[in-house]
């Protein structure tokens, strides 16, 4: 049960949160949301959105790491990514197939930032190798180099690493774990839910 | 150093103290607009607090400065009476002397904050030391040293 007094509290810190907002110090603003994989973690700044943590992920981890590599300045604030939710409910459910988001890529330097801009092409229902994507960012030997960038991907389904598979056609690697990385490639049609392609 | 946790935490962890310790400087109808003032302040400086060991005490000691201000605010405002005194009264509230609250600006965090909790605000041992995060016991010893260096300074 809640007392008046944390009610009181939520109802202040609500007003924290708008004013903080007004005056642009959300430099982090987060969220959770749900998937068919279980809670989603999102958070975005100024440019757009920045991390996505999977179901297997440690939120409390993600949070932290963002205050360190962005800005202390972390605050919980659905209204913020309600789009990023939106867009990603329609995903899952099938109804979208680009999505439309601003992204902030500066998790990501170098290298790893060409390979995950070059994912971030593939087209939904297709599916690309790594050496290609290592070709596309500059270097077509640095194969094992893209397998890093993809799973070191900040921005997973959005930035959609799951569209990279080994040459041949394994499945490869995911961050959220290959079950996950299965059933995006059968939601988008490239596998028939046997695990083939 | 211990690295600056997400703000969102400090809000979850220090929230309900920090509304307490209004209710009880200002009351509960001002309480409200002093903690959104005590935590946008605290957001704005957050990232340039050098050291993230005791949040708590850094949070309590702006939420007692917005206290201060909103009680100055206060007693400016003009407040009807049915008469006028002719003469003018000296209350002694403490924040009436800028050298002595300056002095109390130079204390170290914990020593600052229980002062301030204690002749600023009017708490009671008991509820600095909920406010502090610590045991009475210790709250009374801050108190304690931290009397016994502004009376070293000013004497």
């Amino acid at each position: 049960m809640t007392t008046a007094t944390e009610r009181s509290i939520g109802l202040a810190i609500d007003k924290v949160r708008a004013q903080a907002a007004a005056e642009g110090l959300l430099d982090v603003a987060y969220a959770t949301a749900d998937s068919p994989f279980g809670p989603l973690l999102l958070a975005r700044t100024e440019r757009g959105l920045v991390r996505v943590g999977l179901p297997n992920q440690d939120a409390e981890e993600l949070l932290a790491d963002l205050a360190a590599r962005v800005s202390p300045r972390v605050l919980e604030a659905p209204g913020e990514l309600d789009e990023a939710r939106r867009e990603l409910d329609l995903y899952f459910a099938g109804k979208l197939d680009r999505f439309d988001l601003p992204l902030d890529w500066r998790l990501s330097g170098g290298f790893r930032q060409r390979v995950l801009r070059a994912i971030n092409r593939i087209p939904y229902g297709q599916t690309r190798s790594y050496t290609e994507m290592a070709r596309k960012a500059g270097n077509e030997r640095a194969v094992r180099a893209a397998g890093t960038a993809c799973g070191s991907n900040p921005i997973p389904l959005v930035v959609p690493c799951h569209r990279v598979l080994r040459t041949g056609g394994a499945l490869g690697g995911y961050g959220g774990g290959l079950p996950m990385k299965e059933g995006l490639l059968e939601l988008e049609g490239v596998l028939d839910g046997k695990g083939t392609s | 150093m211990t690295a600056l946790p997400p703000f969102q935490t400090v809000l979850d962890d220090h929230s309900a103290a920090v509304m307490a310790i209004l209710q009880g400087a200002v009351g509960r109808d001002s309480a409200d607009d002093c903690f959104q003032e005590t935590f946008l302040a605290a957001l704005r400086a957050y990232p340039q607090l050098g050291d993230a060991s005791n949040l708590r005490g850094w949070l309590l000691t702006i939420a007692h400065r917005k206290a201060i201000d909103h009680h100055r605010a206060r007693g400016r405002a003009p407040v009807p009476v049915a008469e006028v005194r002719e003469v003018a009264v000296e209350d002694g509230i403490p924040e009436h002397d800028p050298g002595l609250w300056a002095a109390v600006g130079t204390l170290p965090p914990k020593q600052r904050a229980a002062v301030a909790l204690r002749y600023g605000s009017d708490l009671p041992h008991s509820e600095i030391a909920t406010a502090l995060g610590c045991s009475p016991e210790a709250a009374r010893r801050s108190l304690h040293e931290g009397l016994k260096r502004l009376r070293k300074e000013l004497a």
